[in-house]
C-alpha cells in the first residue's frame, strides 16, 4: 500500500518535472536527437578503426586504398561527434539550469503568498533548503539523466546490435557476464552500508561534541578542562578513525571488483573471438575482434554508470517532490475582488464574536469581542508566552480569525485589500528583524523613494540619528542579515524609525514622516539596557500621540496608562478592562500585578 | 601535511606501489592481446589464444589482489591521518585565548574540524591511490608504446603534452567560474532565508514583490553563472576526445605504412591502438581527481592555518613570588581595554580596588563595559594599558590554571552540556562529593530543578536544551559555587530568575561558609543595591562609586536607572 502510494507520488513528482520542461521542449528534443547522433558516432569510430586494422595484412601488402578513406572517414566522425557532444552539453545546462531557475523563482514567489501559519510551523531551514540544496540535487540529478541516461541506454542497445550482428556467441558471452559486475557492486554495497551508516552516525555525534565544545569553549576554559575534554574528544575520534577505515576500505573494492570483472569480459571476448577467427570460413577479422574488444570496454561502462544514474535519478525525484510540495502549498486567500483600499483611517477597531486557534484541537480565543475608539490605547498584559503575539497575527491579517469578524472604521478587514489594512499599521515588534542592505535602506522599507531628509527625519524621531552617525558609513553602512554590528537597541530604533516612514504618501505630515494612524508595538524586555530603553519609550510616546495603539506591554507605567488593558494567560484572553477596574476585579490581573511589579519593590 | 603523514609512512608506501603494481598488469593487457593476434589468429595456434586467455585473467586477478592491498593502506592512511589531524585541531583550538576565538569564529571553527578534514581525508585517499597510478599508466603506456616502435611512441608524447595543455587551461578557467557560482549561490540562500526570517515585516511594509524582485535578480545572476561555467566545463569531454582519436588516426596511418615496409605487426598496432584507450582513460580519471585534490588541499590550507595558531596569550607556569595575605582580592589600576579589532575602548581608565569578603555590584547599561570587567579578572581577556591584580599578582604572572580555580565566573549565556547533572556540576570541582554538589545546588535554588528532574542523575540534553532559561542558569550557578571560588563573579547570571529567587539565591550566597569576594553584575537596580561597593558604568567609564544612598544623590546615570525601574516616586 505503502509502496503503491510512494510509487504515484513519484510519478505525479515526474509528470509535474515533465510540465516544467515542456517550456523548453524544443531544446530537449534536439538535445535527444544530438545525443542519439552521437552515440551512433562514437560507436561508429572503433567499427572504422577495425576496418583500417584490417587493411594492415602484413609487409607489403597494406591496402592503402583502403585504409586513407577510412581515416578520413574516422576523422570526420569524431570532428562531427565533439561538435555534437558540446552543443549537447551546452543545451543540456540550459534546461537544467533554466528549469531550476524558474523552480525557485516560482518557490519564493509563493513563500510571499503562503500564509503565515505555513511559515510558523516549517523549520526556515527546513524551506530553505528546499529551495536551495534540493533545487541544487534537483538540477545535478536532472543533467545526469540528461547527459547519461539517455545515452548510456542507447550505447548498450547499439553495441548489443552490432555485437548480434558479427558474432552471437561473443555477444552473448558479454551479455552474460556483464551483469556480473552489477551483482559484485551491489553486494559490496549491501554490505558496507550498515558500515556507512555507522560512520555518519559516530561522525554525528562527534560533530555534536565539537559543536558543544568549541561554541562553548569560553566555558570550557573557565573551568580548565581542555584536558579533560580532548580526552573525551579522543574516545569518540578513535571510534570514528575505525568505522570510517571500514567504510572507507570496504566501499573502496567495488572499483576494482568490478574491473576485475570487467577483465574476465575482456578476456572472454579475445578468447572466443580469436577462437572463431581461427575457425575456418568465419567472418570474424582481426579488425572485427579489435571493435569488439573496444566495445567489451566501452559496453560495461555504461552499465555501472547507468545503476549510479538510476539512484542520482530517484534522489532527484525525491529532492523535486520536496521543492513541489513548498511550490504547491496554499495560498493566502486572495483579496476580495473590488476590494476598496481604506482611505482616512480614523483608527476604530472592532472585534466581533472573534474565535480563533492555531490548531482544532486547543481552541485559543473564544466569542472575542471588543471595541476601540480611535486614538486609544490597549495594552495586552500577562506572563511570557502567553500568547500575546497572536492578536498581533490577527489584528495585522496574518492569521485569520476562525469565526467572527474584525473590523476597522466599520468595515470588515477581510473586505479590504491587504496591504492597505497593513498600510493602516505601524508595526515595531520585539524580534527586530532588518534586512541585509544599508541603514538607509532599511529605515526606507515602507518608503523606497523617500529622500535623504526624510530618513534623517524619522531617524531622529526614534532617537536613532546620534549613533547612525557614529556608524563607519553612516546612513550607508552595510549592515548583514539581521543586523550584524549593531546592538539589540540600536536594532530597535531603527526598527522604529522604520515605522516613520510606513505610512504611505496620504499619511506624509509636513515634517516628511509618514507615520500610519494605528500602531502595534511590542514593548522591549530584559535585553535592551535602560538608557536605550528610555530613548525606546520616548519614542514610542509621541509616536502612540492620537493613534490607536495596540501594546504587548511589560511596563507598570503603560499599562496603567492604558485605555483598555487585555489579561492573556495561556493564549487565551481572561480579562479585561482598566487597571483600577481589573484591580478590583480581584482577578489573574492582580496576581500578576503582584508578583510582578510590586516584587520589584519588596 | 607531511608530519601527520609520517606516521604512516609505511602506508602512503604502500598503497600508491600496490596501485603502480595494479597498473603495470594492467600495462601487460595489450601486448597479451598482441600475442593473441600475432601468435594465435596470424599462426593459427589455438592452444596459444587459450594460454593467453588464462593469461589475461590471470593478470586481472593478480591486479585485483594488489588493487586491494593498495585500498587497504590507503584507507587505513587516510582515516588514520584524518583522526590524528581531528585531534590536534581540537587540543589547538581548545588552548586558544578568547581574543582569538572572538577572531576566528565559532563557526569556522566547526568546519575546520568537520568538513575541511572530511575533504582533505578524502584528498589523501584519493591521492594515495590515483595520484601516482594515473601519470604511471601515461606514461607507463607511452613507455611501452616506445617498446613497441618509437616512431609511432612519438605521436603518443605530441597528444599527451596537447590534453596536458587542454586539461590544464579549462580546469583554469573553470576553477574561479565555479566559485563564483557557489559565491552566487550562497547570495541566492542568504535571499531565501531573508524572506522567511523577515515574514512578518516585509508583509507588514507590502515589500512582497521588491523582495521576490531582489531574489529574482540574484536569481537570475546564479543562472548566468551557471551557464558560463557549464559551457566552458563542456568543452573537457569534447576536447580530448578530438586530440584522442586524432592520434588513433595518426598511429593507424603511421602503422600503416610501418607495416607495409615491414617493421611492424598487425598485432603491435593493435597493441598500439589499446594503450591509447588506456590512456584515454586515465586522463578522464586524472582530470576528475585534480577536482578532488584541488578542494582537499583548499581544505587542507584551511586546516594548516588553524593548526599553525597560538595562543596570543601566556603564561607562567607557577607563580613568582608568594601571595600577600593582606592584599586586595581584586585591583585594577587605569585599566582601559580595547578589543582586537574594535573601533573604540570598552573600558577607559578603570581604577578600583576591592577587599577580600566584599560584595562588589557593577551596573550599567548594555555595552557599558560590565561584562569586559568581569573578563579581566580570571584573564579571559588581557587590558590594553594598567594592570589587573588578584591577591596583589598582576594577572599576567599567575598560572592560568590557578588563576582561574582561585576567580569563578557563571556568565549569562548558560552553557550547559549533554551529559547528567551530576556530570555538569564536577566541571567545577572534579572530586566533589554528592554532598558538596547537593549543597551548591541548594545555594544556587537549584534544588527545585534537580527534584523537577530526577536529581544529580538525571539527564540534560545538548547545551541544556531540555531545561528553560532559568533553570539552565541556576545549574551554571550552582557549577561555579561547587567550584568555592576565592573570587566569585556573577556576570548577570540571574537574568531569567524572578525577582524574588533572584533575592534568595543572593541571600544564600551572602551566606556562604567561606565568605568569598563577591561580584554581582546586572542590569536590575534591585539586585546590587546592597552591595558594599556598586560601580555604575558608562560607556566604558566608572562615572559612580559608593553605595546605594550615596549614589541615589550623587549619580545621574544611577538614578535615571534606578528610578526607570522603581517609578519616580521610589527614589524620592
Amino acid at each position: 500500500m505503502k509502496r503503491a502510494n510512494l510509487g504515484s507520488v513519484q510519478s505525479a513528482t515526474i509528470k509535474k518535472v515533465l510540465g516544467h520542461i515542456g517550456r523548453y521542449r524544443w531544446l530537449v528534443l534536439l538535445s535527444l536527437l544530438l545525443s542519439a547522433a552521437t552515440v551512433g558516432l562514437t560507436l561508429t569510430v572503433p567499427i572504422l578503426v577495425g576496418q583500417a586494422i584490417d587493411g594492415i595484412i602484413g609487409a607489403g601488402a597494406v591496402r592503402f586504398d583502403v585504409i586513407w578513406p577510412l581515416l578520413w572517414r574516422i576523422g570526420l566522425c569524431v570532428a562531427l561527434t565533439a561538435l555534437g557532444q558540446w552543443v549537447m552539453n551546452a543545451i543540456n545546462n540550459r534546461i537544467t539550469f533554466d528549469v531550476v531557475r524558474d523552480l525557485r523563482e516560482e518557490a519564493l514567489a509563493r513563500i510571499n503568498r503562503m500564509p503565515l501559519s505555513y511559515i510558523d510551523a516549517h523549520p526556515h531551514g527546513e524551506i530553505v533548503s528546499r529551495v536551495i540544496a534540493d533545487a541544487d540535487q534537483f538540477a545535478d540529478g536532472l543533467l545526469m539523466g540528461f547527459t547519461q541516461l539517455f545515452s548510456g541506454v542507447l550505447t548498450i542497445l547499439i553495441t548489443l546490435a552490432f555485437m548480434f550482428s558479427q558474432n552471437a556467441m561473443i555477444a552473448l558471452v558479454v551479455v552474460a557476464v556483464t551483469p556480473l559486475s552489477l551483482f559484485v557492486a551491489r553486494f559490496i554495497a549491501r554490505r558496507t552500508y550498515a558500515m556507512f551508516q555507522l560512520q555518519s552516525q559516530t561522525r554525528g555525534e562527534q560533530t555534536a561534541f565539537i559543536d558543544e565544545r568549541i561554541g562553548n569553549l569560553k566555558v570550557v576554559q573557565a573551568y580548565g578542562r581542555e584536558a579533560a575534554e580532548t580526552a573525551r574528544f579522543d574516545e569518540i575520534n578513535e571510534r570514528l578513525k575505525d568505522c570510517s577505515m571500514k567504510a572507507t576500505f570496504f566501499s573502496s573494492l567495488t572499483n576494482p571488483c568490478t574491473r576485475f570483472v570487467n577483465s574476465v569480459v575482456y578476456a572472454l571476448v579475445a578468447l572466443a573471438g580469436a577462437l572463431s577467427a581461427l575457425t575456418p570460413g568465419s567472418a570474424m577479422t582481426v579488425g572485427t575482434l579489435t571493435a569488439f574488444l573496444s566495445y567489451a570496454n566501452q559496453y560495461t561502462k555504461p552499465f555501472n554508470e547507468i545503476s549510479g544514474v538510476i539512484t542520482e535519478l530517484q534522489n532527484a525525484v525525491a529532492c523535486a517532490a520536496r521543492l513541489f510540495e513548498l511550490i504547491e502549498a496554499p495560498t493566502e486567500i486572495p483579496d476580495a475582488k473590488g476590494a476598496a483600499p481604506l482611505v482616512n483611517v480614523r483608527g476604530g477597531v472592532e472585534w466581533r464574536g472573534v474565535d480563533f486557534s492555531y490548531v482544532p484541537e486547543r481552541p485559543l480565543i473564544r466569542d472575542f469581542n471588543l471595541s476601540v475608539q480611535p486614538g486609544q490605547r490597549v495594552a495586552i498584559v500577562g506572563p511570557t508566552g502567553c500568547g500575546k503575539t497572536t492578536l498581533i497575527n490577527l489584528l495585522m491579517r496574518f492569521y485569520e480569525p476562525n469565526a467572527g469578524s474584525i473590523a476597522v472604521d466599520g468595515r470588515d478587514t477581510r473586505d479590504i485589500p491587504r496591504h492597505s489594512l497593513r498600510a493602516a499599521y505601524g508595526m515595531v515588534l520585539q524580534d527586530t528583524w532588518l534586512k541585509a542592505g544599508t541603514i538607509r535602506e532599511n529605515i526606507a522599507m515602507g518608503m523606497p523613494d523617500a529622500r535623504m531628509a526624510q530618513v534623517e527625519a524619522a531617524a531622529k524621531a526614534a532617537h536613532a540619528h546620534a549613533f547612525i552617525q557614529r556608524l563607519p558609513d553612516g546612513y550607508d553602512t552595510e549592515i548583514g542579515e539581521d543586523g550584524g554590528l549593531l546592538s539589540q537597541g540600536q536594532k530597535q530604533l531603527l526598527c522604529i524609525a522604520r515605522v516613520m516612514l510606513s505610512g504611505g504618501v496620504a499619511m506624509t505630515g509636513e515634517d516628511g514622516l509618514s507615520l500610519p494612524p494605528m500602531l502595534i508595538l511590542d514593548e522591549a524586555t530584559s535585553s535592551i539596557d535602560t538608557r536605550t530603553e528610555l530613548k525606546i519609550q520616548s519614542a514610542f510616546a509621541r509616536m502612540m500621540k492620537g493613534r490607536t495603539s495596540f501594546i504587548v506591554a511589560h511596563r507598570l507605567s503603560t499599562i496603567r496608562e492604558a485605555d483598555v488593558i487585555l489579561v492573556m494567560k495561556d493564549g487565551r484572553i481572561i480579562e479585561q478592562g482598566t487597571h483600577e477596574s481589573l484591580l478590583a476585579q480581584g482577578g489573574f490581573y492582580k496576581k500578576l500585578y503582584e508578583s510582578q511589579f510590586l516584587g520589584v519593590r519588596q | 601535511m607531511l608530519k601527520y603523514l609520517k606516521k604512516y609512512r609505511l602506508q602512503c608506501v604502500c598503497a600508491p606501489l600496490f596501485k603502480m603494481l595494479e597498473a603495470m598488469f594492467d600495462l601487460l593487457v595489450p601486448l597479451v592481446v598482441a600475442s593473441i593476434i600475432d601468435a594465435g589468429i596470424v599462426a593459427g595456434d589455438a592452444g596459444h589464444v587459450w594460454r593467453m586467455a588464462g593469461v589475461l585473467i590471470a593478470l586481472g586477478l593478480v591486479g585485483l589482489a594488489a588493487a586491494v592491498t593498495a585500498q587497504y593502506f590507503a584507507a587505513s592512511a587516510a582515516t588514520g591521518f584524518a583522526a590524528d589531524v581531528r585531534h590536534a585541531l581540537f587540543q589547538r583550538l581548545a588552548a586558544l585565548s578568547f581574543p582569538d576565538v572572538d577572531r576566528i569564529g565559532v563557526p569556522a571553527m566547526i568546519t575546520r574540524m568537520t568538513s575541511d578534514v572530511n575533504q582533505a581525508q578524502t584528498g589523501v585517499n584519493m591521492a594515495l591511490r590515483l595520484l601516482l597510478r594515473s601519470p604511471f599508466v601515461v606514461l607507463g603506456a607511452m613507455a611501452m608504446a616506445f617498446t613497441i616502435d618509437a616512431r609511432c611512441a612519438l605521436i603518443f608524447m605530441a597528444v599527451i603534452a596537447a590534453l596536458g595543455a587542454v586539461v590544464a587551461v579549462i580546469m583554469r578557467t573553470n576553477i574561479p567560474m565555479m566559485q563564483g557560482v557557489q559565491r552566487q549561490l550562497e547570495a541566492v540562500l542568504a535571499a531565501t532565508r531573508e524572506n522567511l526570517t523577515g515574514v512578518r515585516v516585509i508583509r507588514a511594509f507590502r515589500r512582497e514583490e521588491a523582495q521576490y524582485q531582489a531574489f529574482r535578480a540574484k536569481n537570475r545572476l546564479l543562472t548566468a553563472r551557471q551557464r558560463r561555467a557549464g559551457h566552458v566545463s563542456a568543452l573537457l569531454n569534447p576536447t580530448t576526445y578530438v586530440l584522442i582519436n586524432a592520434a588513433v588516426i595518426m598511429l593507424v596511418r603511421q602503422g600503416a605504412i610501418r607495416v607495409n615496409d615491414g617493421a611492424l605487426t598487425t598485432g603491435a598496432v593493435v597493441a598500439l591502438y589499446n594503450y591509447m584507450s588506456q590512456i584515454l582513460v586515465e586522463l578522464i580519471k586524472f582530470a576528475s581527481l585534480t577536482i578532488t585534490i584541488n578542494k582537499a588541499w583548499a581544505s587542507w590550507k584551511r586546516i594548516a592555518d588553524a593548526l599553525a595558531l597560538e595562543p596570543s596569550m601566556q603564561s607562567p607556569a607557577s607563580l613568582a613570588q608568594p601571595l600577600a595575605p593582606d592584599a586586595p582580592a581584586v585591583q585594577f589600576r587605569h585599566v582601559s581595554l580595547t578589543y582586537p579589532g574594535a573601533g573604540s575602548p570598552a573600558l577607559e581608565d578603570v581604577d578600583f580596588s576591592v577587599n577580600r569578603g566584599q560584595i562588589v555590584g557593577i551596573i550599567g547599561g548594555t555595552g557599558a563595559g560590565k561584562s569586559s570587567v568581569a573578563g579581566l579578572i580570571p584573564r579571559f581577556y588581557d587590558a590594553t594599558a594598567g594592570e589587573v591584580l588578584v591577591d596583589g599578582v598582576n594577572v599576567k604572572d599567575w598560572p592560568q590554571a590557578a588563576l582561574r580555580a582561585r576567580v569563578g565566573v557563571a556568565m549569562q549565556k548558560a552553557s550547559l552540556f549533554k551529559g547528567t547533572i551530576r556530570d555538569n556540576l564536577l566541571w567545577g570541582r572534579a572530586d566533589a562529593t554528592d554532598e558538596d554538589l547537593l549543597e551548591a545546588a541548594r545555594v544556587a535554588q537549584a534544588a527545585d530543578v534537580l527534584a523537577v528532574k530526577g536529581g544529580l542523575d538525571a539527564p540534560i540534553e545538548q547545551n541544556g536544551d531540555n531545561l528553560s532559561g532559568g533553570q539552565k542558569q541556576r545549574l551554571a550557578v550552582a557549577r561555579v559555587l561547587a567550584r568555592r571560588p576565592e573570587i566569585l563573579i556573577l556576570d548577570d547570571s540571574a537574568s531569567a530568575l524572578d525577582m524574588a529567587t533572584d533575592a534568595r539565591l543572593r541571600l544564600a550566597i551572602l551566606g556562604l561558609d567561606y565568605h568569598p569576594t563577591v561580584f554581582i553584575i546586572s542590569q536590575r537596580a534591585a539586585s546590587i543595591m546592597s552591595a558594599d561597593l556598586i560601580l555604575v558604568l558608562d560607556d566604558g567609564r566608572v562615572v559612580g562609586r559608593g553605595q546605594h544612598p550615596d549614589l541615589l544623590q550623587s549619580c545621574p546615570i544611577y538614578r535615571e536607572i534606578y528610578e526607570s525601574q522603581f517609578g519616580k516616586e521610589a527614589a524620592v
